[in-house]
């Protein structure tokens, strides 16, 4: 019943042997010892499993892992293996967390969005996080820090 | 007060590098290897049943089952504050989704599978899901043998009905109040249900090891509560405190959801049950919404008097709540609101009863507010009502009433210092009160409302904390305490406090998440209450550090004690500027003297605390006598909303909240407590909502159905106004702020809608449909 898959994980080689049935959240978390999507709802509601699948940010309790033979995922860990990015500084000078369950998939989210929006407003950045739930920060200290990064990269590409 | 270097000043999170960095280690990812068992929980399909009987044979011969569990396993009662519970129902269920068996395999598909196969028989009974019909003449009881149960000393089970205990308050006269009263306004309001929603899931891990320690790694707000009830509700089994260890690594968000036991109580049991292997259970999202704590739902009767000038009267508040199920926590939400349902106001005449009722829904609990948000959204769009009859101004009222320092409250004891009136002035300024803004266009109506707020932590008297402090080589600093870091910053505060007393930088103190087995007692983290009790042991603690470390350069270097002060991590002298000793240099290893011995050793300290002058000791009919609680925390209030009177829906343009909490140990944590606290209550009141079906079953258990807010659901502007008139008996003058945040949201909405559109909703939530079919039924 089993299938053999390979992911690429934070730029390392995994080949497991998986159900049809996992989900890639399941594999990350119990094969491979990535910790930090975590397992919020088990149906896409609340984004804490948001991982980064070939650069899209997807909720990986919804993707089977056969799926994702042969692709290449980012997490939180492997954004920070050379330490942390400046978006991430941006999050800890702004106590932009509380509890932190959410922070992996905020983090990944937000830097999807600067990736491909390095300007985002107000608006963009709020419906972006959108599919992020937190039930403890109101939101308005993640949104601030967000908005910091974009004005400073703002200032780095005017130079 | 001499200028304070580190409390009163934003610090870095000490737990903001683990958060960002997906290094924070909670319950569900520390691995167990190959031996871990999982659990799925039978449940009740029905709200009120007879359990004739339990047929498990085909569960247990299912390949990979390691035992099946039922409460003939387990006979025994649990409860925080009452015993009403069994660990799985016994002869009866009275909640759907109420455990009734669970099932221990080596995977959690084969026990979810397993559990399926497990054949129970009911017969089904009368379920109660009004509390009004379940006090009502002929209800069937739910509890016949309440009155059995073991419990704290101030709850009052009322014999032969379904009124688990009654708070009942009495000031004055409430007849002669209403008499002298020139308008007296008396109402119903009624909130529903709430869901914390906490991101992370309730999940637990047990393991009974073959030697008879049984250790729990917990998602817990309480782990000293936790390991108290596990030791008295396994007792039997020779199980004492020492034996049990309780691990509460961060948690992923609280709200009180996670205070006390719930499902953790199943934990130890399968731990138990599968004695040498450790078995994990981890709620689903359908599970966290409909067993464990949920806010409770209440009616509330309500009756005010004031005279012509503004001057309240008299206030008669009567609470029926839907407590559910079990009320072995939930009792003392009701409990703490029939102390103080007069809200912050000074009234001469107060009668107050609080009832707390069983239903056949899931248990209520503590939710962050404890019942205060319930009665506040009555009590505070109450005021705003009666203003307007008196044709006063609604703040201009509240300020003429507002509660002060050393009146009586309604039972009997004095309130404390509180910067109430200037929270009152500075949330009407920050939303520019009295002032009309201009619709964004046609068909939209902009308003504006206030609301105050008070609450005291609910504890028993001698809920207290206790701190160890080490210093390391480098002179560095270990604090271990039991609070929980659920987010709002305590592990930070506590460390600011330390350095404060220390001279040692924050970013130089750890401070980490507890085990029963090595770090110091702790109550919970619940009421709001951490950073004032725990931050007194922990400036206690780091006091008598200081005291042991001038002790040592006094015997070492012969200056007066009196003479030592701490700056900048040296001990100096103020008889000689140029004396000084790094604290790195002697904490561990000592001073040298002049022969090759040394003076001093390993530097640490413990502190402890109680608030010695509290008793819940009183008379039952008035509630006089005793000192319930250790001191209110005050705000105020003030939104400006929009509304479209076509749809009804609400857009928020500007929410201020000001609160008076003592002294903001760290700003930047108390904004982000106000930020995140308003966007819950808002929430609430706008569109948050557990709907049953007529068989008691929970229609919305998750996150597409019970909306919560996303980050596009906050308001445009939101304003947090730090107030600080000091508690004297907090650690630099604090006191708590955590839950307050979300008590005013309800009613300033239920007030600002009034203000734009002319309606006035008293039952919440305030959805948009709710105000165009009000509007509607208004203008026909």
């Amino acid at each position: 019943m089993k299938r053999e898959i390979t992911l690429n994980v934070n730029g390392e080689e995994w080949t497991v042997a998986v159900a049809p049935n996992e989900t890639l959240l399941e594999v990350l978390r119990d094969r491979v010892g990535i910790k930090s999507p975590k397992i919020g709802c088990e149906r896409g509601d609340c984004g804490s499993c948001t991982v980064i699948l070939d650069g899209k940010t997807v909720r990986s309790c919804l993707v089977l892992a056969v799926e994702a033979d042969g692709h290449g995922v980012l997490t939180v860990e492997g954004l920070s293996r050379d330490g942390i990015t400046g978006l991430q500084q941006a999050f800890l000078d702004k106590n932009s967390f509380q509890c932190g369950f959410c922070a992996p998939g905020v983090i990944l989210t937000a830097s999807e969005l600067l990736a491909k929006n390095p300007h985002p407003s107000e608006h963009e950045v709020k419906e972006a996080l959108a599919g992020n739930l937190c039930r403890c920060t109101g939101y308005t200290p993640i949104i601030d820090a967000v908005l910091e990064v974009a004005e400073r990269g703002g200032v780095e590409d005017d130079g | 007060m001499a200028e304070l270097k580190y409390v009163g000043s934003k610090a870095t999170r000490i737990d903001g590098l683990p958060k960002v960095s997906g290094s924070a280690t909670f319950v569900d990812d520390i691995d167990f290897g190959p031996g871990l068992l999982h659990a799925a929980i039978v449940e009740s399909p029905h709200a009120h049943a007879r359990i004739v009987s339990i047929d498990k044979s085909e569960a247990e011969a299912m390949p990979g089952v390691v035992r099946v569990v039922t409460g003939d396993d387990f006979p025994y009662r649990f409860g925080l504050y009452m015993k009403d519970r069994h660990i799985f129902a016994m002869d009866r269920v009275r909640f759907v989704g109420e455990q009734v068996a669970a099932v221990i395999a080596r995977d959690l598909k084969t026990a979810q599978r397993a559990a399926a196969l497990v054949r129970v028989k009911y017969e089904e009974l009368p379920a109660l899901f009004d509390p009004m019909e379940a006090v009502g003449e002929g209800a069937c009881l739910l509890h016949p043998d309440m009155c059995d149960c073991e419990r704290v000393p101030w709850f009052f089970p009322e014999e032969d009905t379904n009124i688990a205990h009654c708070r009942r308050t009495r000031k004055g006269d409430v007849g002669r109040g209403f008499e002298e009263a020139d308008v007296v306004l008396e109402d119903t309001y009624t909130v529903p249900r709430y869901a914390h929603c906490a991101i992370e899931p309730h999940v637990v891990v047990g393991l009974y090891d073959q030697s008879g320690r049984l250790t729990l790694w917990s998602a817990s707000q309480s782990p000293h509560t936790q390991r108290n009830l596990f030791a008295e509700t396994f007792a039997p089994l020779g199980l004492s405190h020492k034996d049990i260890r309780v691990v509460t690594p961060y948690v992923g968000g609280g709200f009180g959801g996670k205070a006390g036991v719930t499902m953790e109580i199943l934990g130890a049991a399968l731990a138990v049950a599968a004695k040498g292997r450790p078995v994990k259970l981890r709620w689903t999202r359908e599970q966290e919404f409909y067993n464990t704590y949920q806010r409770q739902a209440v009616t509330a009767k309500l009756k005010v008097g004031a005279k012509k000038d503004g001057t309240l009267t008299a206030i008669e508040h009567v609470l029926y709540w839907d407590a559910g199920a079990y009320v072995e926590y939930g009792a003392n939400v009701v409990n703490a609101v029939g102390l103080s349902a007069t809200g912050p106001y000074r009234v001469p005449n107060v009668k107050i009863d609080s009832y707390c009722i069983y239903t056949n829904l899931p248990p209520g609990g503590p939710y962050r507010g404890f019942g205060y948000s319930e009665f506040h959204f009555g009590l505070e769009s109450h005021m705003t009502r009666i203003a307007h009859e008196l044709g006063i101004d609604a703040v201009e009222f509240r300020k003429r009433n507002a509660i002060r320092e050393g009146d009586t409250l309604p039972y009997g004891a004095k309130m404390n210092p509180s910067g109430l009136a200037e929270t009152i002035d500075r949330a009407a300024e920050a939303i520019e009160w009295g002032s009309e803004v201009e619709p964004s266009g046609p068909g939209k109506a902009v308003g504006k409302g206030m609301a105050l707020m008070w609450k005291a932590p609910a504890m028993p008297p001698n809920a207290a904390s206790a701190a160890f402090l080490k210093f390391s080589e480098d002179g560095s600093v270990n604090v271990t305490v039991s609070g929980m870091e659920i987010g709002q910053g305590y592990m930070t505060a506590m460390a600011q406090i330390a350095a404060e007393v220390l001279t040692v930088p924050p970013e130089r103190i750890r401070v980490e998440t507890p085990d029963t087995d090595r770090n110091p007692y702790e109550w919970q983290t619940v009421g709001s209450h951490v950073t004032w009790g725990c931050g007194n042991a922990v400036r206690d603690a780091a006091i008598e550090a200081r005291d042991r470390i001038f002790d040592v350069v006094n015997r070492a270097r012969g200056v007066p004690v009196d003479a030592l002060y701490l700056e900048g991590e040296k001990v100096k002298s103020r008889l000689d500027p140029g004396f000084e000793l790094r604290l790195r240099d002697f904490v561990i290893y000592g001073i040298q003297m002049e022969d090759g011995t040394f003076r001093g050793g390993p530097i640490m300290g413990s502190g402890m605390f109680m608030p010695e002058f509290t008793s819940a000791l009183s008379d039952p009919a008035t509630s006089q006598g005793g000192h319930p609680n250790v001191h209110y925390t005050v705000g105020a209030a003030g939104i400006v909303l929009e509304i479209d009177r076509e749809t009804g829906k609400v857009e928020i343009l500007k929410a201020a909240l000001a609160v008076d909490v003592g002294k903001a140990i760290n700003p930047d944590l108390v904004e982000g407590q106000i930020t995140g606290g308003l966007l819950q209550g808002l929430a609430t009141v706008l569109y948050e909502d557990m709907r049953f079906d007529e068989s008691g079953r929970l229609l919305n258990p998750n996150f597409t159905d019970y909306k919560i807010p996303t980050a596009m659901d906050t308001p445009r502007e939101m304003i947090p106004i730090i107030v600080e008139v000091p508690q004297p008996d907090g650690p630099f003058g604090a006191r708590g702020v955590g839950e307050h945040t979300m008590i005013p949201a309800a009613p300033m909405v239920a007030n600002a809608v009034e203000d734009a559109v002319g309606v006035r909703i008293k039952s919440m939530p305030i959805t948009a449909e709710k105000i165009a079919l009000a509007i509607r039924d208004a203008s026909t």
